[in-house]
């Protein structure tokens, strides 16, 4: 206990962001519990309603209320972009460690692929995939990781490279490490710290992207709550009802920023050297 | 170099040993040496040759000190030794057997009887990890030691190389370079090796600091009988404990002479005027300081002949036209210069 409060102490900011982000999804999961009307529930007379103590957040075209409908896009806005983040994050750095630690052929073939990765603006070809796979939010990830998984690879591998000549590493094979022992001991805790911090940084640009391909038309579909795709729908009554495109829009900037700053923080807790 | 060469001079090194073990206690070979040669690819097609035609012998229990400027070689030797390069020709043998052929699992199993100090304390060990893992590791890679007995072990390896016992959770980034060279040390002795190769152990290090670890060394090789293969590029510290000093050149050895021989019958021209060069406290500044004119050529298209030649002051026709080899003057002492 004394330990937590000197952490807690220690990492103020961390601990704040933290606490926000837990909070962001404890509203994810209780969707159901704190809404106040069903998202999915339209009641036509009730279509485009300003604001007011009713509907916190004013009614869309169909009269659903957009509170709900902001509280329930967090489940799938959250989910979906963490399990991309997660996704990106292991494809990686696994292939980055990999081509990094073994260089060769196996560098060779995997930068190479990185290489024409890179070479394509990335929303553009995400619109490709996802077109092709078709439009839903599970192709939408995978499109998505397909694109974006090269800067982690990269950043993995130039990691190790930096890592993969210091003494330490020769000192643990002669010191009999196996590959395997030297590859999750050495190399991959030495990487970590940095691609975490990169991970959580990226949850909200993600989120973004996410967000970006469904109000293309590209992920989420109609009637699913989600924050692009409610922006996507807003936009034709923006000068008529704001309030449309207003609050999903305040949510995925105050999630982006939970998220941007807890990377931040995080970065600072994981510098071993305090 | 012709076969019938390469079985002379075998044949000296076996000379060598066993004239030897008449004068002084019994010497036992460990590790030997035999034509090592290790060539690197250099730019524009051409090769470096890092090491070149090494033969030398490491006794059970006994310290070969290895001396040359930087880039001469002496370090790629050595990582030969611990097998961390492969030797381009020629043979390793410990205990009799060849160990630069081995590969996978029996690689791995080789390992346990040469150990290896590294240089620079600061970069040898995982910034994650603590004094406990880092010296219990070698142990736990070939599963000597149980989980439970890591902490026993560790405080006992910390004892042996005298750094107190509740260093163990600490982390290597929270101790002097002294203390960290120890802890490396303390890593090296944990699998009790045979033979224990320190890469300039001590050069990264303060003066006072330097001779408490070698005075740790010399204990550690009464106590346990291990062999050390030290690198050093200072001559005065190396001939104060070390049984045989070679001293390397341009990726040669050009003299090998025992230890206490070092400062009152070095033969060749290169150490001669390695020995000008050091500085004491007792010296005499009026006499003018020795040091090597010009620089020590590219090894990269080494040119034939000795390799000392531009800058040997008795450099004679003889020496640009053919390489010396290592010829036995006197007993445990070899060198390679025509002058003899």
């Amino acid at each position: 206990m004394q330990k937590k409060m000197d952490f807690i102490k220690k990492h103020k900011s961390f601990t704040v962001f933290a606490i926000l982000a837990i909070a962001l999804a404890l509203v994810a999961i209780f969707a159901d519990k704190i809404a106040p009307y069903d998202p999915y529930e339209a009641i036509l007379t009730d279509a485009l309603q300003a604001p007011s103590s009713t509907h916190w957040f004013g009614t869309d075209k169909l009269g659903r209320d957009l509170f709900s409908r902001v509280i329930f896009g967090s489940r799938i806005s959250l989910s979906s972009a963490l399990i991309l983040v997660a996704c990106i994050f292991v494809v990686g750095s696994v292939f980055g460690i990999l081509a990094g630690y073994f260089g060769g052929w196996v560098d060779a073939v995997i930068m190479r692929i990185a290489d024409m990765m890179i070479s394509f603006p990335g929303m553009v070809l995400a619109i490709a995939i996802a077109g092709i796979l078709g439009a839903s939010i599970t192709n939408a990830v995978i499109a998505i990781t397909a694109v974006s998984w090269t800067k982690y690879a990269r950043l993995a591998r130039s990691l190790v490279l930096k890592i993969k000549n210091c003494d330490y590493i020769a000192a643990a094979r002669v010191t009999g490490s196996t590959t395997s022992h030297i590859l999750s001991v050495y190399l991959f805790p030495n990487v970590m710290p940095t691609l975490l911090v990169t991970a959580f940084t990226d949850i909200g640009s993600m989120m973004l992207e996410l967000a970006g391909l469904s109000f293309l038309g590209f992920g989420a579909q109609a009637p699913q709550a989600e924050w692009g795709l409610m922006l996507s729908e807003g936009r034709s009554y923006m000068m008529a009802a704001p309030w449309m495109m207003l609050y999903p829009g305040l949510a995925i900037l105050v999630t982006v920023v939970i998220f941007n700053l807890l990377g931040d923080s995080l970065r600072d807790v994981l510098d071993p050297r305090d | 170099m012709s076969p019938e060469n390469k079985k002379k001079k075998a044949g000296f090194a076996g000379k060598t040993a066993a004239g030897t073990e008449k004068t002084n206690r019994k010497l036992e070979p460990i590790l030997e040496a035999r034509h090592v040669t290790k060539q690197f690819p250099a730019s524009g097609g051409r090769t470096l040759k890092a090491c070149n035609d090494i033969n030398l012998t490491v006794y059970r229990g006994r310290t070969l000190g290895i001396v040359g400027e930087s880039g001469c070689g002496k370090s790629t030797f050595v990582k030969m030794i611990v097998q961390m390069f492969q030797p381009t020709e020629g043979e390793i043998l410990f205990d009799g057997k060849d160990i630069t052929k081995l590969k996978g699992e029996e690689l791995r199993q080789s390992r346990r009887k040469i150990q290896m100090v590294f240089q620079d304390p600061a970069a040898a060990f995982s910034p994650k990890m603590k004094i406990i893992d880092i010296i219990t590791e070698p142990l736990m890679n070939f599963k000597l030691i149980k989980r439970s007995e890591r902490e026993a072990k560790a405080k006992e390896l910390l004892r042996m190389v005298e750094l107190p016992e509740d260093f163990v959770y600490r982390y290597p980034h929270n101790m002097s370079g002294g203390q960290r060279q120890r802890v490396g040390i303390a890593r090296a002795l944990a699998l009790e090796p045979e033979i224990i190769v320190c890469d300039e152990a001590t050069s990264a290090l303060d003066v006072s600091v330097q001779d408490r670890i070698i005075e740790l060394l010399v204990k550690l090789q009464k106590e346990k009988g291990i062999s050390f293969v030290f690198i050093c590029h200072d001559m005065a510290l190396v001939q104060s404990f070390a049984h045989q000093v070679a001293v390397m050149y341009l990726g040669n050895i050009v003299e090998v002479l025992p230890g206490n021989q070092v400062g009152s019958n070095a033969q060749h021209p290169y150490t001669q005027a390695m020995l000008g060069a050091i500085f004491s406290t007792h010296m005499d500044f009026d006499k003018k300081i020795e040091s090597i004119e010009s620089e020590a050529p590219s090894p990269v298209d080494a040119p034939p002949g000795c390799p000392f030649q531009n800058r040997c002051d008795r450099c004679r026709e003889i020496c640009r036209r053919e390489k010396p080899v290592l010829k036995e003057i006197e007993e445990g002492h070899q060198v390679a210069c025509h002058l003899f």
